[in-house]
């Protein structure tokens, strides 16, 4: 206390005067910006915020004054108080603003190096085009059906119509299994898979059947002794080719873009009748490199159109076989290369490239997926 | 099938301007594939002109025969052309290019010296004309063409052929006639039909036959040509469309059976009527026969081939090819013709026992006109007598008969239905009689047309195919005859609506997401052959006993050195990991997800089931049993760096615990956990092989290969590998059982533990847990020690516990007690130490 308690003019009290607050605040003001850092704010912040502040020091004088004076003093006071801590609080974001800069710039690294630290995987673009051709009949509600690689001959002939002399039986068109009559072999074609469903489901059937094949071709550019195709096959009430047509349109339109084309002949299966060929026409030259060897198309080798597969109407013998009565249900059926699909859709000269296991192929279709 | 344009002509009256682009386009469109187009003869210009030899100079002196000879072109004065061929006369009539033609292949005459003479021209041989492979000698002319004329137009040398792909199914349209037929219903153009000819009727004058099989033979036709003379030549025209259907002329009375063949589709067989011994007769060979074929070859027969049989046995392979004991030759004067119908599977059989493709044994297989023989035996007839003097006018056996086609049922509507198109009745009616059947539509004779479309169109009908057309058995294949001379193009498109799916089965999500997994832990997946070496089921180290021993054999693998199906997906991938190798590639981790097949045990045999219905449960079941176990199996090998060597630090190399890391990540992706514990299999490292259990479950093993594997498969030192069998990890379904998660703050407590240096962390991390019980919330072990201050045969386990509670704040007391429980398990089951 500066003075006594009454009788009392606050006007009187040197620590209150307007000019004692004034400069109080101004002599903060002026040290705190004088603080070229945050341990120098650090240092001059007592004397100016911490209790024995002249403003704080103003502050306990405010008991000594009658009562009905103290609101008034009490709230000058306050204000100096406040604009003494605000200067502080300026100049510390200020100082703290400067610091982390100067702090963030020498941390400062060279990001473009590079950061592969762990090594990088890959999945293999058959096993990748065999799923997304799976997703878009997932998505019109077919079913994933699978089968065996080695099949009984019955699945992967007898049942699909094709006769005991047929040469797609011979040992030339299909791997056997020993010993010799032992009446298995590696499936030559996923349609056995289109046996086994059936045989296991009651129509409506809508399947899809993706997997390995095996022929006994000397491997080249052109071929593999092991790829993978992907059957489909509905079975329902009413189904006929334009079905079909309409269904093999939809994928190859999601599979290889919206303005795909297709076209199809006449074509002979055992197990199909009728039965056709779809060609699509070229996605790259449009058929546009057909009789023009000024721009050849390595796509479709300038045929304008690429074979991508069989299909046809379910022949009514497989039906029966199956158990499903040919004159209640009709249905078809598609096989398509999904080796060849890649091929063409990436534009691939050569099949060795599909199996020889080179982990910069697989690598570069990361993405594709 | 290839159709040569000018032919086609004779039948079909082609627009002159159709292209063989258009004609092409519209073959496809009915089903028969464009291979390609070929122009032959293109490619000769110039002075190419026929010439006569007037003299034969010899030139000695040189390694080879050289002759300078002075030919008639035509021209005022004869050239001196010089020749290497020594099969010309004085008088003959050859091809010679003058200098300025240009030949096939860009091949520019000019006038030239050479051996010492000028050779003003080329005397040709039929391959430098783009006239089939022959090129023995130069060509020589049969015939009185003029010297000095065009030879382009005398040989005939240009022309377009199509060639056709025909699908099996057609065999009709392996000939001229059905090649007609067919350009007719793609054109809507009239069409001649060759074997529309007079047929004289079977006569007793005849070569004696007799039919002793006729499940293989059902017809057999003979016709005697006598007094053929063997100096004819086949003329030009012959011998060209010949070449350009690819067929090679050889002499006149078997360029005119293989002419017939090509034109009316009917093969025949020329003998030599003086070398036959008694009648011909048809059946199966008798066991222990031999017969040499026309190429030369001793055959020795199976019961199963039919022959042709005189009084001295086989004469020839029935449909396939014939003997060279009645062959045609030089001399030959009366000839016997046949056409026979022969059995197509019995041919196809034939066919592939003797490794003899011909082009009548792919026609009989295909389907040949039963009742074709006879317009064919006439044309032939014709042919000889018109080209080479022959008599042709008794003479003619025909025996048996071939069955009549069935009529089938059809529903005039079926065809719009199958097709989507909907065709009218009269449409369907008016295609099948369009390509040969007789349609009678029941009631149709008394129908009076006021009954409307609509009762038509409900209408059943006989359809009865002709007798070219053994292919249409069923409503089916006439359903397909109809949509495709409608054109495939008519059909709408339509997508079906298909009722809801079921998703991917919890198989195919599995696998999928294990192939993902792999993947994004920085595996490569490839794609390998599932062949494997009988060596290496050995060098893989597995026991007879073991199912992995069992392997399937192929009959006819595609090397000889790899007959066995894969038991296990290393061996490709170690054959992808040596490749990438030997590509100066060092840090390899590839993967692979597939089948494994292995052999049962007691494999029982593949019973007979009949198709046409539905086979029994049991019959399924039987099928089922014959087929080898096909687990699928995820596979991973990894070799040098795992984690690369970079700015950061230095890479560290791929060992034992990547492969069971990868194992893991596997395993996890099926919601599964493999747990290790050491073991010795197969082909990996005694001491660093873990075997992989899920529950009691032995699922796969992980670790180093054995140094002898790696050095067997010649692999990158200290390679490591892991194969799991997915199937044996199972694919329960059941729902994830999350634990309560606690808010309430951890105690985290470090132990570290002194154990024998043979006990498995596995144990005593599974001691640690089940003493702490479930305030523990995990446990990682961070550091393993071995060294002198613990002694010989020691090492150091220290874990890190992290403890606590569902529904409090743990105090010191229970965490500690916790821990020494923990301990006090550990200490019970593995004689662990506190480490102090």
């Amino acid at each position: 206390m500066s003075a006594a308690n009454d009788p009392y003019d606050p006007t009187e009290v040197a620590a209150l005067a307007p000019e004692s607050l004034d400069g109080a605040i101004e002599a903060a003001r002026v040290e705190f910006e004088a603080a070229a850092d945050l341990d120098a704010l650090a240092a001059v912040r007592p004397a100016h915020v911490g209790d024995r502040s002249p403003v704080r020091l103003a502050k306990r004088e405010i008991s000594a004054f009658p009562p009905w004076t103290r609101p008034y003093a009490g709230k000058r006071v306050n204000v100096a108080i406040a604009a003494v801590a605000a200067a502080y609080d300026q100049r510390a974001v200020a100082l703290t603003d400067e610091r982390d800069a100067r702090m963030l710039a020498g941390e400062r690294v060279d990001v473009t190096l590079p950061a592969d630290r762990r090594p990088a995987g890959a999945r293999h673009p058959i096993p990748a085009m065999q799923d997304r051709m799976a997703d878009i009949f997932l998505a019109m509600g077919y079913d994933i059906a699978e089968g065996p690689e080695i099949e009984t001959a019955w699945h992967n002939f007898d049942a699909l119509n094709t006769g005991p002399d047929h040469p797609s039986r011979s040992l030339a068109d299909t791997f056997y299994v020993e010993p010799a009559g032992s009446g298995v072999v590696l499936r030559a074609q996923t349609s056995p898979v289109q046996i086994r469903a059936m045989l296991e489901r009651t129509p409506p059937i809508y399947v899809v059947c993706p997997g390995r094949v095996f022929r006994p071709d000397e491997p080249d550019a052109t071929h593999t002794p092991v790829f993978h195709q992907i059957e489909g096959l509905a079975i329902d009430a009413g189904l006929s080719m334009a079905h079909l047509r309409g269904t093999l349109e939809h994928f190859a339109r999601l599979l290889f873009g919206t303005d795909t084309r297709l076209r199809w002949r006449p074509h002979f299966f055992p197990f199909t009748e009728p039965s056709a060929e779809p060609d699509i026409l070229c996605f790259v030259c449009h058929g546009e490199s057909v009789g023009n060897p000024d721009r050849p198309c390595r796509t479709c080798k300038s045929e304008g159109w690429i074979e991508w597969g069989g299909c046809g109407m379910v022949n009514p013998r497989v039906l029966r076989t199956c158990g499903i009565d040919p004159t209640v249900y009709s249905g078809f059926a598609f096989g398509m290369g999904i080796d060849r699909s890649v091929m063409f859709r990436n534009g691939l000269a050569d099949m060795h490239d599909l199996v020889e296991g080179d982990v910069r192929f697989s690598a570069a279709f990361t993405g594709q997926a | 099938m290839r159709v040569v344009m000018s032919w086609l002509r004779d039948y079909v009256d082609l627009p002159p301007a159709m292209t063989a682009e258009q004609l092409g386009a519209a073959f496809t469109r009915l089903g028969f594939e464009v291979e390609q187009i070929e122009s032959p003869g293109a490619d000769v210009t110039g002075p190419v002109v026929i010439g006569r030899v007037l003299d034969i100079e010899e030139l000695t002196g040189f390694n080879k025969p050289i002759r300078s000879c002075r030919v008639e072109v035509g021209q005022a004065a004869p050239r001196g052309i010089v020749c290497g061929a020594t099969n010309l006369a004085v008088g003959d009539l050859v091809v010679v290019s003058l200098p300025g033609a240009v030949l096939p292949g860009g091949f520019a005459i000019a006038a030239r010296p050479t051996y010492g003479h000028l050779s003003d021209g080329m005397i040709c041989s039929p391959r430098e004309l783009g006239l089939g492979e022959d090129h023995a000698g130069i060509m020589v002319l049969p015939g009185s063409p003029t010297p000095g004329e065009d030879a382009i137009e005398v040989l005939h040398l240009r022309d377009e052929v199509i060639d056709l792909d025909v699908t099996p199914d057609r065999g009709y349209a392996e000939s001229m006639r059905g090649i007609a037929r067919e350009a007719s219903h793609a054109l809507d153009l009239p069409a001649h039909d060759p074997a529309d000819l007079t047929v004289l009727a079977a006569d007793d004058a005849g070569w004696p036959a007799r039919i002793d099989d006729a499940t293989g033979c059902d017809r057999i036709s003979l016709r005697t040509v006598t007094g053929l003379d063997p100096a004819m030549p086949t003329p030009l025209w012959m011998r060209s469309r010949l070449i350009h259907a690819g067929m090679r002329p050889i002499s006149l009375a078997v360029d005119v059976t293989n002419y017939v063949m090509l034109e009316i589709g009917q093969p025949m067989h020329a003998y030599d009527r003086s070398r036959l011994a008694g009648g011909i007769g048809v059946r199966r060979a008798r066991s222990g026969e031999r017969l040499t074929t026309l190429e030369g070859i001793d055959r020795q027969l199976d019961p199963d081939d039919m022959v042709v049989s005189d009084d001295s046995g086989p004469i020839g392979l029935g449909g396939v090819m014939g003997g060279a004991s009645t062959e045609i030759s030089a001399a030959t004067v009366d000839v016997v013709l046949e056409a026979a119908h022969w059995d197509p599977p019995s041919i196809a059989r034939a066919v592939r026992r003797h490794r003899l493709p011909s082009e009548a044994a792919r026609r009989f297989e295909h389907g040949v006109d039963p009742q074709v023989a006879g317009p064919a035996l006439a044309r032939a007839a014709a042919l000889l007598a018109e080209h080479g003097g022959a008599t042709a006018v008794t003479g003619y056996t025909v025996v048996g008969e071939p069955p009549a086609p069935q009529p089938i049922r059809l529903e005039l509507d079926l065809p719009g239905r199958i097709s989507g198109a909907g065709y009218p009745a009269e449409v369907v009616i008016r295609r099948l009689e369009q390509v040969g059947c007789t349609v009678r539509v029941d009631g149709a004779e008394g129908a009076d047309g006021a009954d409307g479309a609509g009762d038509v169109d409900r209408a059943e009908c006989d359809v009865t195919p002709p007798s070219w057309r053994p292919d249409l058995l069923a409503p089916a294949d006439l359903v397909e005859e109809v949509a495709r001379l409608e054109g495939y193009d008519a059909i709408p498109s339509i997508l079906p609506t298909v009722p809801p799916g079921h998703g991917r089965t919890v198989v195919q999500r599995r696998r999928s997401r294990v192939a993902v997994a792999l993947a994004d832990s920085g595996l490569v997946e490839v794609v390998s052959y599932p062949f494997m070496s009988t060596g290496s089921l050995t060098t893989l180290g597995f026991q007879p006993a073991d199912p992995a021993s069992r392997a399937v054999r192929l009959r006819n693998p595609l090397a000889n050195t790899e007959p066995l199906m894969r038991t296990s997906l290393l061996p490709g991938l170690f054959t992808a990991l040596r490749r990438n190798v030997g590509r100066g590639l060092r840090d390899v981790a590839v993967f692979e997800i597939g089948c494994a097949y292995l052999q049962r045990a007691d494999q029982p045999v593949t019973p007979a089931v009949p198709v046409g219905k539905r086979p029994t449960p049991a019959q399924i079941a039987a099928l089922d049993a014959a087929l080898p176990d096909q687990p699928w199996h995820a596979a991973a090998v990894l070799a040098g760096g795992r984690d690369p060597r970079g700015w950061w630090g230095t890479g560290r190399p791929a060992d034992w615990s990547d492969a069971v890391a990868a194992a893991q990540v596997a395993a996890g992706a099926m919601g599964a956990q493999v747990i290790p514990r050491a073991a010795a299999y197969g082909p990996w490292h005694p001491g660093r092989c873990a075997q992989l259990r899920v529950g009691a479950r032995v699922v796969g093993h992980a670790g180093e290969l054995h140094p002898r594997v790696i050095s067997a498969m010649d692999l990158p030192a200290r390679t490591c590998a892991m194969e799991l069998d997915l199937d044996a990890i199972g694919y329960a379904d059941s729902p994830a059982d999350p634990p309560a998660v606690s808010a309430y703050p951890p105690v985290l407590l470090d132990v570290a533990l002194v154990v024998a240096a043979d006990t498995s962390a596995a144990d005593v991390d599974s001691a640690l847990r089940d003493g702490a019980g479930e305030l523990l919330e995990s446990s990682r072990l961070f550091d393993v020690y071995a060294g002198d201050q613990l002694g010989a045969g020691r090492k150091s386990l220290a874990y890190t516990l992290r403890l606590r509670a569902p529904d409090r704040t743990l105090t010191a007391e229970q965490a500690t007690g916790t821990r020494d429980a923990a301990v006090a398990e550990a200490a019970r089951r593995t004689g662990a130490a506190l480490r102090t």
